[in-house]
């Protein structure tokens, strides 16, 4: 029970490239990962694609199909139409390397911005004490398996280009996940606003839509760090209470 | 070529394989003062540890105070049938709640229980609750707190290298030649030291719960410098793998739907295992669904459902079922959680299993029972090394995690093998740091063993005609999941070893099609080497063990057999170039651990809490 299935894919490099048409059966089940894969060892055995679990956890084979962000092992055939006709791009926003494989390296940088976990001491008995209540938040952030595809969707970065200026969603709810942390000292809300660039964040909330874990990236971690922000530099009675009580984190 | 063009890059350490075992080794290495590579085939993340689902095991003892090392060392001997490693087990069992503590304080957030500590739940063949946890993404949650906290440590990171071969000065280790994949260029690492953190060689199989990096990279590459294999016969089938549809059949499905009270059924709606129960675990498991159904409310003088037995027990089992007649409609088992669990529990413990469920198979499993069947999933086998300092018989060259060898003996219990990356990985870490700082002369790179590797990899693209790689594979596959899979004969594993040999003249001629730049079929060339000496070492380890024990199962030779009982198989490449298999008797088990391994159960927690007690 296999349908002939058309398709079209990106190929080619930093200089150039074009949409080239392929062919292939798609049986029950398939994803669209799985055709690419059978297109690879049928006709095209030097197209690249990224790819590791091909079950939604790890977060490598990020591409666009048909113009929407997705996991293509996660994507499946027929979710589309008998007769459409697929399209594979490179996710847009990162230079790409070959086909569909994009340089994601600047996200790497991104993250090695961030000041590191900084945890208080132990208990006396060696352990650390955590409420499941309190870590529901910084566990939903820590579901993220960095995909990438809330950076290449996030307008601040794909439309505005101000990458220098903004380490886009996927950051900003790992700082959400740090500062949420109950086992957290530092303090990172005076780079969250002026290195990492929470006000450029418009709400759009278009990273969360392409989230393929269901984070609320905007309302449950951009949204919140905005609001520490706001608290610290814009209200006038938290600036006088640190101006009095200063050296705690808030 | 002249090797002086090529990059070179010198380091005191270089880690191969960046999933737990390699990122723990590499945050040693750096916290010892060595300049530190960590080369990896994929991004930084994305390494196989990221599937890892149900938990880490280690006796933290936080939901049943009773647990204890020595309790944790037992299961762990009895799940291997006794051919684990003595030290290791024992290190293993020692070191792992030090290793979890460690992993919370670099930020990892496991569920917690009442009391605000780490939450544990069971598995197969632990006696307790013992796997600390996140859900079902305990693997995610290890791998990016240990690289978020692996970026600050000076560790230099290489991404989408693919390591070819080793480089030796005489007898020791020299260095690496690496592949770049975007750009197709090689590179030379020169280093003292080398630890594989390589991983398994599931991707020989059809159906295995393995990525595209399992390709045996480790134990080839060591084999060709001359390190020993042991133990390859020892492949786990995880009883529970996606049998539908066919694009996912072999991916994982936790044991935790397990731990969490599911029970598999066959289509006659009979909760089979109960008729599977192996003598030597008959005093430790509930016989009938009374008894397990009391276990799963909690009831603490009530043993462990039969589900809950080893791996090879239950995989077995559903192969028993599916043969005789009795199995779901794709060829599998039924696994039922649905029955069993609220739709929210369900949910809030095992959420990727929903998901996957749901958009994969369209399935939901907080209303209808999954179809499941075994699918290859762990190497228990691996290079040999020794068990303190994780060092091979090449001096230089270390190996941590999967693709080690002794830890886990015949079978692995489900948890240990995340425990085993952090606790190996960081022994080996610092066994190659402590070697690499007493090697006083810097090694010599030799130009003929570059030229060489390099000009093997090149030929492939260089060739006019040849086989395509990708049905080189697909061939491997075959004959490996039919000849050499989880119920094994003599006449099987011969014409597997035939037809592997017939696939290695095939590879002489492969062709990969295109230019260097970040190609997958001259990547999937590369790794097929090591794909075909791995499979060929699987193959003919279990030709030579003549019974059936854990992840080995014979027809011709059924049970456990007293003659090797004492014995490894072990394998290295012959001076003639051939593969050598060689039995090598095991060293006599040190008496304090034998004492606790074989100890009645009762005993030994009764010695335990007089221990404990002042």
């Amino acid at each position: 029970m296999t349908k002939l299935r058309h398709f079209e894919i990106w190929r080619g490099d930093k200089q150039s490239g074009q949409m080239v048409s392929y062919q292939t059966e798609v049986g029950e089940g398939m994803v669209v990962l799985d055709a690419i894969h059978q297109i690879q060892s049928e006709s095209a055995g030097d197209m690249a694609v990224r790819w590791n679990c091909k079950a939604g956890k790890c977060g490598s084979c990020s591409i666009e199909v048909n113009g929407v962000p997705k996991l293509a092992c996660m994507t499946r055939m027929n979710d589309y139409q008998n007769d459409e006709v697929i399209s594979c791009r490179p996710m847009k926003s990162f230079p790409v390397i070959k086909d569909l494989v994009s340089d994601v390296s600047w996200n790497y940088r991104q993250n090695k911005r961030i000041k590191p976990f900084a945890p208080k001491s132990r208990d006396k008995d060696g352990n650390y004490r955590m409420f499941q209540e309190d870590i529901d938040r910084v566990q939903e952030f820590r579901k993220c398996i960095e995909c990438y595809l809330c950076q290449n969707t996030c307008h601040v970065i794909r439309d505005q280009q101000k990458e220098d200026d903004f380490v886009g969603p996927r950051y900003m709810i790992r700082l959400a996940s740090l500062e949420m942390h109950p086992l957290d000292t530092a303090d990172r809300i005076p780079e969250i606003k002026s290195e990492y660039g929470s006000g450029l964040c418009n709400i759009t909330k278009c990273c969360t839509a392409v989230c393929p874990e269901h984070i609320q990236i905007t309302d449950n971690g951009i949204i919140p760090l905005k609001e520490r922000v706001v608290d610290r530099y814009y209200d006038p009675i938290m600036w006088l209470k640190r101006k009095l009580f200063s050296g705690k984190k808030s | 070529m002249d090797i002086q063009d090529l990059k070179t890059f010198e380091h005191d350490v270089v880690v191969v394989g960046a999933g737990g075992a390699g990122l723990r080794a590499a945050i040693e290495c750096s916290a010892q003062g060595m300049s530190t590579a960590l080369v990896c085939k994929s991004l930084l993340g994305k390494a196989h540890t990221v599937m890892a689902e149900g938990g880490m095991a280690a006796a933290l003892g936080n939901v049943d105070h009773r647990d204890h090392w020595k309790v944790h060392f037992r299961d762990t001997m009895r799940g291997g049938k006794f051919l684990n490693v003595w030290r290791m087990a024992e290190l293993h069992a020692k070191h792992a709640p030090q290793r979890v503590r460690e992993l919370e304080e670099w930020g990892a957030v496991f569920d917690r229980t009442k009391d605000g500590l780490i939450n544990q739940r069971n598995f197969g063949g632990h006696r307790y609750p013992r796997l600390a946890h996140v859900g079902d993404r305990t693997g995610l949650e290890m791998i990016r707190t240990l690289q978020d906290y692996g970026v600050h440590q000076g560790i230099d990171v290489y991404m989408e290298y693919s390591v070819l071969d080793i480089l030796k000065d005489g007898d020791k280790i020299s260095g690496l030649v690496a592949m770049v994949r975007d750009t197709g260029q090689f590179v030379i690492f020169k280093t003292k030291a080398v630890i594989f953190a390589t991983g398994g060689g599931g991707k020989a199989w059809k159906v295995t719960s393995n990525s595209w990096e399992y390709t045996g990279d480790g134990y080839a590459m060591a084999y060709e410098a001359g390190a020993e294999l042991m133990d390859l016969e020892f492949t786990q089938f995880h009883p529970t793998g996606m049998v539908w549809p066919p694009s996912v059949a072999g991916i994982l499905v936790t044991e935790g739907v397990r731990g969490e009270g599911g029970i598999l059924l066959n289509n006659q709606g009979r909760r089979f295992m109960f008729d599977n129960i192996p003598e030597r675990f008959a005093s430790e498991t509930a016989p009938d669904e009374e008894e397990a159904n009391r276990w799963l409310i909690g009831d603490k003088t009530a043993r462990r459902p039969a589900e809950l037995l080893t791996r090879d027990v239950v995989a077995r089992a559903i192969m028993k079922e599916v043969k005789e007649g009795r199995g779901s409609p794709h060829g599998g088992a039924f696994l039922d959680i649905a029955s069993r669990q609220d739709a929210e529990y369900i949910k809030r413990k095992l959420p990727s299993m929903f998901h996957q469920f749901k958009v994969l198979a369209e399935l939901d499993i907080t209303k209808e029972p999954m179809e499941v069947g075994p699918t290859l999933h762990y190497f228990m086998g691996g290079i040999r090394v020794d068990a303190d300092t994780q060092m091979t018989n090449i001096p230089g060259l270390f190996s941590c995690g999967e693709c080690s060898a002794g830890m886990h003996g015949a079978n692995r219990l489900g948890g240990n093998s995340l425990s085993d990356l952090l606790v190996f990985g960081k022994l080996a870490g610092t066994g190659a740091s402590e070697y690499s700082r007493k090697m006083e002369r810097a090694p010599i790179i030799d130009a003929d063993q570059v030229t060489g590797i390099i000009r093997h990899a090149t030929d492939i693209l260089n060739r006019e005609h040849g086989q395509n790689p990708y049905l080189i594979h697909d061939d491997l596959r075959e004959t490996m999941q039919n000849k050499v899979g989880i119920v094994r004969t003599e006449s099987d594993l011969n014409e597997g070893i035939e037809e592997i040999q017939a696939l290695k003249q095939r590879y002489l001629q492969v062709k990969a099609d295109g230019a260097s730049q970040y190609n997958p079929g001259w990547h999937e060339a590369l790794s097929i080497r090591n794909l075909l000496i791995t499979s060929e070492a699987v193959a003919r380890s279990a030709a030579m063990r003549q019974e059936s024990r854990g992840g080995h199962t014979r027809l011709d030779f059924e049970g456990e057999r007293e003659e090797w009982a004492g014995a490894n198989v072990v394998i290295k490449k012959g001076v003639d170039g051939k593969m050598e298999v060689n039995r090598v008797e095991r060293p006599a088990a040190p008496e304090h651990l034998k004492e606790i391994a074989h100890s009645e159960l009762s005993a030994l927690e009764a010695s335990i809490i007089a221990e404990i007690k002042p």
